[in-house]
């Protein structure tokens, strides 16, 4: 069975003549522990394809199928669950919560799905010592370095004990160096057996996948969609 | 249900703390505006409270069901008769009134002691009020026996001269000696004293003395003659008591060969209707005090309830992210609806215990103002101003909680 498989989906912004077509009849399927790379210019539906993977946005027309449940037209209750259970987000800005430690950052996931305030905070210091900042648990996200930012983030996607890693530029907004040590941690994690999607459009990271699928104008450019 | 009320477990409250804690200034302000509402509410009922106790003070010594009946000079011709006739009760009357109203439930009439006169024992004397009473007047006065028995039939019926002192009479005749079963000189006449009282109506209550209104009528050559006469009505509501007050004054007014309408020579009082008629005012008021408290409290919700709406837009891409990571609309719904309950019930109650100091102050300070006689709130108070609070939080928070529940986290988390 698919991770993910994505028949004839559709997707578009708006209405009448200022309607956006933005997803084209998308087919795509992604395998159990791949590590995928999707790219595009701006505007090619890229991001828009990873928020419907990412249940965060519904479509138009076509199926996505994560795993063997079909998503479609989710209440936004059960689409908060399959969040909860199945995926974790990386995003290009971070998204930390700027009041919380890096502990309470990495920790939320857990809170939403009820598990005891103990065991969180020590779950989330060891998925910190993972990615390499067990030293940095108690500070604020303020107090971090873009890099350092980004692993926490890392730390908060993993913590849940997703099947599937959904990575929005995670290096966008990294230096080169930084970029790189973060793809290092990204590809350790991938060994493990999740399932990555990162969506990139810088070729370095995108060299670094298994598998790149090329967008275009909201179609996946032919021969590369296996 | 468990997973329902997450949010009010420990680490939900934590986490709302923390919340708060970045926009102090921002929350105590708002906290400031319920609390200003609880505290009026609770100030102004309060008041109310004090009010009312002024009223029901007014009526403290006296039946609240109560008829009175006096009589005067005719001041119109009526049947044939001339006016300006002396109109007396008589014991007839009273047995008239016995038989014809069952409704009636204590009945007594009162003959007072006139003249100059002192009473005394031994070297001590005083003036006191003497009144002639049949046994019922003293479920008409309210009166407390605390020793010894009040004036019964027996005492009626021989003339016997005995007497009821207050307790005022008692601490001067008697100071701490035992009363009972002692003579005291009423003009120049020797009453045994067979019972002491108190009385909630003031000092000029305790100063009476009660005998057998039948001694009165002899020692005075009066036969058969009451000055006045009082009764209670039972159980009975305003418009039973009113009809019975009239078929009474009808009654007497034919028995005395008056106009119903003079109201020199027969009137009657209920007292029923006056404690009504006043306490149709102290409703109003009542109701007054709760609008405006009412109307205070609601814009203290209405600026918890703008301040969650600010709240909520800015922390959208907060919300974002929480829904990304999994939170549901409703613990979202939860987290939003629990800050504006835990503001308004923290600064509620800390209106509602400044207000109660502030009654019990007042309480404690203005003891001579008239007509507002211990401003006190009382528990259901208290408690219902706590539920409002608590109401009022929820709807406060109502509106902002939705919104953040709608919240796109797409959009949301690409704000920066």
């Amino acid at each position: 069975m698919s991770q993910i498989r994505l028949r004839r989906l559709n997707k578009s912004y708006g209405s009448g003549a200022r309607e956006l077509h933005v997803l084209k009849d998308v087919e795509l399927t992604i395998e159990p522990g791949e590590l995928v790379a999707i790219m595009g210019s701006s505007g090619s539906g890229k991001s828009t394809l990873l928020n419907v993977l990412g249940l965060l946005d519904d479509y138009d027309s076509g199926e996505y199928w994560l795993g063997d449940k079909l998503m479609r037209a989710l209440p936004e209750r059960l689409a908060a669950r399959y969040r909860s259970e199945y995926i974790g987000f990386v995003f290009q800005s971070f998204n930390l919560l700027g009041f919380k430690t890096a502990q309470e950052n990495v920790a939320l996931p857990l809170y939403y799905r009820g598990v005891s305030r103990a065991k969180r905070n020590r779950l989330a210091l060891e998925y910190l010592e993972r990615v390499g900042l067990g030293a940095r648990a108690h500070h604020l996200p303020a107090e971090l370095s873009g890099g350092e930012r980004q692993r926490v983030a890392v730390a908060r996607a993993l913590i849940g004990q997703p099947s599937l890693l959904l990575a929005d530029e995670p290096t966008g907004a990294l230096d080169t160096t930084t970029s790189d040590e973060l793809m290092t941690l990204l590809e350790e994690i991938h060994r493990s057996g999740i399932t990555m999607v990162i969506v990139t459009h810088e070729p370095d990271i995108a060299a670094r996948t298994q598998r790149v699928i090329r967008f275009k104008d909201g179609r996946v450019l032919p021969g590369e969609a296996a | 249900m468990l997973r329902a009320f997450g949010w009010l477990s420990f680490s939900a409250l934590d986490e709302l703390i923390g919340t708060l804690r970045r926009k102090k200034l921002r929350t105590l302000l708002t906290g400031l505006s319920v609390a200003w509402g609880t505290l009026m509410l609770v100030v102004l009922l309060g008041f109310g409270k004090g009010l009312e106790n002024g009223i029901v003070y007014e009526f403290r010594d006296d039946a609240v069901n109560s008829i009175f009946a006096w009589t005067g000079l005719s001041s119109v011709p009526y049947a044939g008769r001339a006016p300006n006739r002396d109109i007396r009760f008589l014991n007839d009357d009273f047995a008239a009134l016995r038989r014809s109203f069952p409704e009636i439930e204590h009945l007594s009439g009162r003959y007072w002691m006139w003249g100059e006169f002192s009473v005394r024992r031994g070297d001590k004397h005083s003036a006191f009020d003497v009144i002639g009473v049949h046994p019922d007047q003293r479920f008409l006065e309210k009166t407390l026996m605390t020793a010894g028995r009040y004036v019964n039939q027996r005492d009626l019926d021989e003339r016997r001269k005995v007497a009821v002192i207050g307790s005022l009479v008692k601490a001067t005749l008697f100071k701490n000696e035992e009363p009972l079963g002692q003579n005291i000189e009423i003009r120049g006449l020797a009453y045994r004293v067979v019972g002491v009282f108190e009385d909630e109506g003031g000092e000029a209550e305790l100063r009476r003395i009660y005998v057998p209104i039948t001694t009165t009528q002899l020692v005075y050559n009066d036969p058969g003659r009451i000055h006045t006469l009082g009764m209670t009505i039972g159980g009975a509501d305003t418009r039973q008591s009113e009809a019975i007050e009239r078929a009474a004054h009808r009654l007497l007014a034919e028995r005395h060969q008056v106009s119903f309408d003079d109201a020199r020579a027969l009137r009657t009082q209920n007292n029923l209707t006056r404690f009504e008629r006043i306490s149709a005012v102290f409703r109003w008021v009542n109701g007054f005090v709760w609008f405006v408290g009412f109307g205070t409290l609601l814009s203290g919700m209405v600026s918890v309830s703008n301040i969650m709406l600010i709240s909520v837009a800015e922390r959208t891409r907060e919300i974002g992210i929480r829904k990304a990571l999994g939170a549901t609309p409703f613990r979202l719904v939860g987290m939003i609806l629990a800050e504006a309950l835990l503001i308004t019930a923290v600064a509620g109650y800390a209106g509602v215990v400044v207000g109660v100091g502030i009654v019990e102050l007042a309480a404690e300070k203005l003891t001579d103002l008239a007509y507002v006689r211990q401003p006190s709130v009382s528990v259901g108070i208290a408690l219902e101003a706590t539920g409002l609070i608590v109401l009022a939080g929820a709807l406060a928070g109502l509106f902002p909680a939705l919104r953040a529940a709608r919240v796109n986290p797409v959009v949301a988390m690409r704000e920066e």
